[in-house]
């Protein structure tokens, strides 16, 4: 009998690498559809672009590594990147932008720092903000929400849109899109015109935030509540970037409506509520300790709102989280759990 | 007395692994068959093995003497039935390690006939101390597995006020149910041993703390304590490791025991439920430990149940009395699945701190490759200690035994809830076992070069003190020759002045001679 055998504990949980991601992608699913009902079939052909594309570099990164292959393209890490990655990407981006920046996520986001574990930022953060900086006019070339409603636009014009830049009707990409709501508000703020005219001169804006957006945000949010409630991860960096952004909101709301769009116009506008519940709590760039996810979360929520009121992007939960990935180390190291047995603090 | 409203406070972390504890709760106790050989290891304890009071061929009866305890952390060892002794020499241990122990084997005689006993009709009217000393006599240890002899827990009232006396009943150990049983079986015998363990401690208070997955255990308990409204029945929450004496306490008392003390540090005293039940039977029968019952479980395991063990028993034999192997197991185990050892063989012994023998197969044990840590803090929001395992562990593993002490590596109870919900299956306890061994290896070195560097500053400090001895003396020397030599002048001076000169005779003294301090 071989009983050459670990010691204790045992047995386990059964909890896994795979598991976890797999929940975090079925998760995700029920805002693609949503997604794509309101915006046509842009996000999932740049899903299959993307995760395609993140899948093979993250298996040449491995060769190169001389790492095994099947633990790691079997852990759905790279899956998940390429999904949030394209989920940030606009659904008519030309094919390259995806492929570009699924590439440098995995490849430099991830891989260049050692791997699964290893990587200091979001990689998916990573590769968004790099082409946001590096094409901006690709990138801030959002869809229309009621385009769908004027024009037939299906599966193979959108393939020939992305992989063509054929565009149907003899219309440019330029007329298919806009700016996000947020992009509008910002913009026409800037032109001396109150949140209150702007909201209500313009389709893009549903009953408390952009139309559709607010309707993929509701099932960001169920996806995000399921989330925690299957453990994968806890409540606190979700609530502290949403409670952060709900106060800080409302107190300039309630200051100058004028100027400052309602806090719920802030958590279901833009990239908040996926930015919460899936971004900021990728396990590898987050805060560990529970107090720490906590700062880690306020961090997030303020930077969120100044960049977006004060600064030079329309939404900013990418710059957000890349900032408080950087921090995440040491806001560990002030917020380790009180050990017990030591009344005062740490061992 | 059953307090339904006792007050309980939470503690950190935890988690709940399923039960697996079906298969043998509903079972009564069974008596293990005699087996042919009992191997009777001298070190069942934690301190010094005793030593052995027969010799090969004796004719002992059961309960006699085998082995005296040797020092005030030891225990004796006596015999589980009469026989005659074979040998006293090396047997493999009930240890991963397999390592020979040394260990007196006895033939059984099949008469398994008594020794005379002492028993004590009245035992609630002994002096303190001479339960204490029954205690010690009768050979008992800690039975939920850490084995530290009871009678010095029971000195503790001399260096502390103590107030409470808890009893772990919780068994939070997934598939043991020794406890459970002997709760349901023997709850009056358990209760005089509370009562006489209290009056041994010289306190009136005592809580039994069980977990409230074992209804059964906890009805037949209050019923047996109705009459005493000294000692409660608490049901407690279930969640792993409730059974850590310090968590346990916490959760009863909403305190903290200090880091690297004793619960005695805050007036309570923690005993298992089977060790309270020898104690009783020790003092009142005067019946010395000699057996144990013992959970046979696990999936590889045919008819799983507890059995009434003789201590030196042989694992397989306890394994034949349950139907046997079904399956080859993937691990066997002493003890429960989260704590337990991996058993070397099944020729190995049962001891007194086996509360459990597991044979697990595959399924159960669920073992996966190692993936990298990718931080998702698991293990954090488990640890009943407040430790950062992930941080401890990157540490551990790259060798840096004080990064880990700094995040409380000492403060670790090894209880295996990280691992055991960590998704990227790294054995973080065995990195945690490593570092303490390590770092205590490593502070027994320091403190060797400190005492040799103490010794060498020492020899240093003496060595200059002799050479400036001697530099002082060859000054004085110096100056007394200068001294003599201007007397000399002086004389000569003088004698040349008085015209009659005369040569100074005395030769100067070998200074230098001088006696020298011995190095």
């Amino acid at each position: 009998m071989n009983l050459i055998t670990p010691p204790a504990p045992h047995i386990h949980s059964g909890n896994r690498v795979s598991s976890m991601m797999t929940k975090v992608i079925l998760a995700l699913i029920p805002a693609i559809i949503a997604y794509t009902w309101f915006f046509g079939w842009g996000l999932v052909i740049n899903t299959a672009i993307a995760v395609t594309t993140a899948v093979a570099s993250e298996a040449l990164m491995l060769r190169l590594r001389r790492r095994r292959l099947a633990p790691f393209l079997g852990d759905g890490s790279a899956i998940l990147t390429g999904m949030l990655l394209a989920f940030s990407i606009p659904p008519l981006a030309p094919w390259w932008i995806t492929v570009l920046g699924a590439a440098f996520a995995l490849i430099v986001g991830k891989h260049l720092y050692g791997g699964l574990g290893y990587n200091p930022f979001n990689p998916a953060m990573v590769g968004y903000v790099m082409l946001l900086i590096s094409f901006p006019r690709e990138m801030t070339a959002w869809m229309h929400p009621y385009i769908l409603e004027q024009l037939e636009i299906g599966f193979t014009d959108t393939l020939g849109m992305i992989f063509l830049g054929h565009y149907p009707y003899d219309l440019s990409l330029d007329a298919l899109s806009s700016a996000t709501p947020l992009d509008l508000v910002k913009t026409e703020l800037g032109t001396n015109n109150t949140v209150s005219e702007i909201m209500a001169n313009n389709a893009l804006f549903g009953d408390f935030a952009g139309t559709g957006w607010e309707w993929v945000g509701n099932w960001l949010l169920l996806g995000g509540v399921l989330l925690i409630y299957q453990r994968v991860i806890t409540w606190h960096i979700p609530v502290a970037i949403l409670s952060t952004l709900f106060v800080i909101g409302s107190f300039f709301f309630l200051a100058d409506p004028d100027t400052y769009p309602s806090p719920l116009f802030h958590i279901f506008g833009g990239a908040t509520l996926i930015g919460a519940f899936f971004i900021a709590t990728d396990p590898v760039s987050a805060s560990t300790t529970p107090r720490g996810r906590i700062v880690y979360g306020i961090g997030i929520g303020v930077l969120i709102y100044v960049i977006r009121t004060w600064g030079g992007y329309p939404d900013a939960v990418a710059f957000a989280v890349l900032l408080m990935n950087m921090a995440a180390p040491t806001i560990d190291y002030y917020t380790q759990p009180r050990v017990y047995g030591h009344p005062g603090g740490k061992a | 007395m059953r307090s339904s409203a006792f007050k309980l406070f939470r503690i950190r972390g935890g988690v709940h692994p399923e039960g697996r504890k079906q298969d043998t709760c509903g079972q009564p106790i069974r008596e293990l068959p005699m087996p042919a050989l009992l191997r009777i290891p001298l070190q069942q304890h934690i301190g010094a093995p005793a030593q052995p009071e027969v010799r090969r061929g004796d004719r002992v009866l059961k309960g006699q003497l085998l082995a005296t305890s040797q020092g005030l952390i030891s225990a004796p060892v006596h015999a589980p039935t009469s026989g005659v002794i074979k040998s006293i020499g090396k047997f493999p241990a009930p240890h991963a390690s397999g390592l020979p122990v040394r260990t007196i084997t006895l033939e059984p005689d099949g008469e398994d006939r008594w020794i005379d006993l002492d028993p004590q009709a009245t035992p609630l009217h002994l002096e303190p101390d001479d339960i204490a000393e029954r205690v010690a006599a009768a050979g008992i240890v800690g039975m939920g597995g850490a084995t530290f002899p009871s009678a010095v827990k029971l000195g503790l009232r001399e260096r502390f006020e103590l107030h409470t006396l808890v009893i772990n009943a919780a068994e939070c150990e997934p598939y043991l149910t020794c406890d459970d049983r002997l709760m349901r079986e023997r709850a009056h015998e358990i209760i005089d041993g509370i009562r006489i363990t209290l009056h041994g401690l010289q306190v009136n208070k005592a809580l039994v703390a069980i977990e409230n997955n074992k209804p059964e255990a906890i009805a037949a308990m209050t019923e047996a304590a109705r009459a005493f409204d000294e000692i409660t029945i608490v049901a407690v929450p279930v969640r792993y490791p409730m059974g850590s004496e310090k968590h346990l306490v916490q959760t009863l008392t909403g305190k903290e025991t200090p880091a690297r003390s004793l619960t005695a540090d805050i007036g309570i005293v923690v005993h298992n439920v089977a060790t309270v039940r020898a104690i009783g039977e020790a003092v009142r029968f005067g019946r010395p430990l000699i057996s144990r019952v013992v959970t046979v479980g696990g999936g590889a395991v045919h008819e799983p149940g507890n059995l009434q063990v003789p201590i030196g028993a042989p694992v397989e034999a306890l394994i034949e009395a349950c139907g046997g192997l079904r399956e080859e197991p993937a691990k066997l185990l002493s003890g429960g699945p989260m704590m337990g050892q991996p058993l070397p063989e099944l020729r190995v012994p049962v001891v007194k701190g086996t509360s459990g023998i597991l044979a697990l197969t595959t399924a159960e044990v669920a073992s996966k490759p190692t993936m990298p840590c990718i931080r998702c803090a698991s293990c954090v929001d488990v640890c009943p200690c407040g430790l950062l395992p992930l941080e401890m562990a990157n540490r551990a593993r790259n060798a840096d035994l004080q990064g880990a002490a700094d995040f409380g590596l000492m403060d670790c109870v090894s209880c295996g809830s990280c691992s055991y919900v960590c998704p990227a299956h790294i054995p973080l306890v065995q990195y945690f076992n490593y570092a303490k061994g390590a770092l205590v290896e490593q502070q027994r070195a320091k403190h060797k070069q400190e005492e040799t560097k103490r010794l060498a500053a020492a020899r240093a400090e003496r060595m200059e003190r002799l050479a400036a001895a001697k530099r002082e003396a060859m000054a004085k020397r110096k100056a007394e020759m200068a001294a003599k030599k201007a007397r000399e002048a002086e004389a000569a001076q003088a004698a040349e002045a008085d015209d009659a000169a005369t040569e100074p005779t005395d030769a100067p003294v070998n200074k230098l001679a001088e006696p020298q301090v011995g190095t």
